[in-house]
């Protein structure tokens, strides 16, 4: 684990694998330190964002709840945090019915080496965790504990529709809202991952537990 | 009740507050004013709520009619035809132009009782990556205006000195990849002077120069980024990250700015200089 800086008032946890990223981050959030404002998992790294301790007067602070503490309080407090084992937060697992019809799904097929009935029970075979969000609001990057390996498309699609399910890297997705996009789509969804005028928003937080289901037709 | 009606926006005016804090691990960008230290003292100076929602003006134009009267103060960049760091009264059938900036880039006007707009995830802020909250000023839009709570503070003026227009320092500190860099890369990074790019926008400054030289090749794995973040992409040249900024990033991180050099980053220009100082 190392300590990198990141500003005035952030540290970046580095880790080794993301199963590491998923436990310090379940650990950070089930009892965050004093005056942490901000936790974002990411691949190999946990963002920690604390109240900033000059930016602000004392009664915005009071405001903000947050208490200002310094970055070397911070890493202390870091320091302490014991992983917890396991990847998910627990909870009910999210159901996402989708329409196996991507565009890419057969170049994902041949990618595998297998028919593209195999992509399809595969995906839907498995557990997926959500480990960590980013590239847009509600966007969630999902694993699996079997290993997938794809490559992203040569050149990214300069639109990809909204509930777009995908796959890069390690990863599966499912696009908030239509975006550009360089992941490999393999289906669709009318589940609305991101919806700013509901609560919760977004459907997606990391260590939330996802099966993907093949849509009833019609 | 509408209060004020958008009669030009000039190139771009949008409402800000202080963002969407603590939503980051949703993929949620944190928004805001650019220049949170120009914002909140608009709103300090009508004796606003300091998270109350105001005007971000990007380089002046923005044309408003009063249709009632109003208390208002205007910070920031300094606009031709408006007053600047003090409250004023904006008497109903008023029209208030704001002319080209003096220097910097940013205006901010907070009106007393705040923008009434509804909240988005917590914020009237318009986040311009994401697409939340409310869209940037339209002509012929009418802005409510939110009730008074706090009483009047008392200033006649506030002393605060205008942007610069000349050369810029931003004082940083290195970042969690500063070892992706030579110190070839870093000394570069550290003494030469920048062009603002006009392709700079609330996302990110960009900066035009000389290309700093990297000590180690590959990809980084996304990964968290804060405020005041600067990358650098495959290009060499810095990018450094404002409000709208995303919640993660792919390209190493060099430096953070410091806090306080924060808003003076948001009031850089297209074609001014900029240089970074440890």
């Amino acid at each position: 684990m190392r300590f990198l800086p990141a500003g005035d008032s952030a540290l970046l946890v580095e880790l080794q694998t993301l199963d590491e990223v998923l436990g310090y981050y379940a650990a950070l959030t089930a009892d965050p330190p004093e005056g942490v404002i901000d936790i974002v998992p990411a691949a190999r790294t946990v963002l920690v964002t604390a109240a900033p301790q000059s930016a602000r007067s004392g009664a915005e602070k009071q405001q903000a709840g947050a208490p200002s503490v310094s970055l070397q309080q911070l890493e202390r407090a870091l320091r302490a945090v014991v992983p917890v084992a396991g990847q998910s937060s627990g909870g009910d697992l999210l159901e996402i019915p989708v329409v196996y019809d991507g565009e890419d799904l057969q170049d994902v097929a041949e990618l595998l080496g297998c028919s593209t009935s195999d992509v399809i029970e595969r995906h839907t075979g498995e557990e997926w965790t959500v480990a960590f969000c980013g590239f847009a609001p509600g966007f969630g990057y999902l694993t699996a504990s079997a290993s997938w390996d794809i490559p992203r498309r040569k050149s990214p699609r300069t639109k990809v529709p909204t509930g777009a399910v995908a796959l890069a890297g390690e990863f599966s997705g499912v696009y908030p809202r239509e975006s550009p996009g360089g992941w490999q789509l393999i289906g669709r969804t009318d589940l609305r991952v991101f919806d700013q005028d509901r609560d919760p928003a977004a459907l997606f937080h990391p260590g939330r537990r996802v099966r993907f289901t093949v849509a009833d037709p019609g | 009740m509408t209060a004020l009606t958008v009669l030009e926006t000039g190139p771009l005016a949008t409402i800000q507050d202080r963002g969407r804090s603590g939503q980051a691990a949703l993929g949620v960008p944190g928004s805001g004013a650019c220049d949170p230290a120009s914002y909140a003292l608009a709103n300090r100076l009508v004796g606003n709520h300091p998270g109350a929602s105001a005007l971000e003006i990007t380089f002046g134009g923005l044309v408003l009619h009063a249709d009632t009267d109003l208390t208002i103060a205007i910070t920031g960049a300094p606009c031709i035809g408006v007053p600047l760091n003090a409250p004023a009264v904006l008497r109903a059938g008023e029209v208030l132009r704001f002319g080209p900036p003096r220097s910097g880039l940013r205006t901010y006007l907070a009106v007393r009782g705040g923008i009434d707009v509804p909240p988005v995830l917590g914020s009237r802020s318009t986040d311009l990556l994401s697409g939340l909250g409310p869209a940037p000023l339209q002509p012929g839009q009418t802005l409510p205006i939110g009730c008074a709570h706090n009483p009047m503070p008392g200033v006649d003026l506030a002393p605060v000195a205008d942007p610069p227009a000349g050369e810029v320092v931003l004082r940083v500190t290195p970042g969690p990849r500063r070892d992706w860099f030579t110190d070839a890369g870093w000394t570069s990074f550290i003494t030469q002077t920048y062009d603002v790019s006009s392709n700079s926008n609330r996302v990110g400054v960009r900066l035009d120069g000389n290309p700093l030289e990297r000590a180690r090749d590959g990809e980084l794995a996304s990964e968290g980024m804060a405020l005041g973040a600067i990358q650098i992409p495959p290009s060499g040249l810095p990018v450094i990250f404002l409000a709208d900024h995303p919640v993660t990033g792919g390209y190493p991180v060099i430096a953070y700015l410091t806090a306080p050099s924060i808003p003076a980053c948001a009031q850089l220009r297209p074609g001014q200089s900029a240089r970074f100082s440890c």
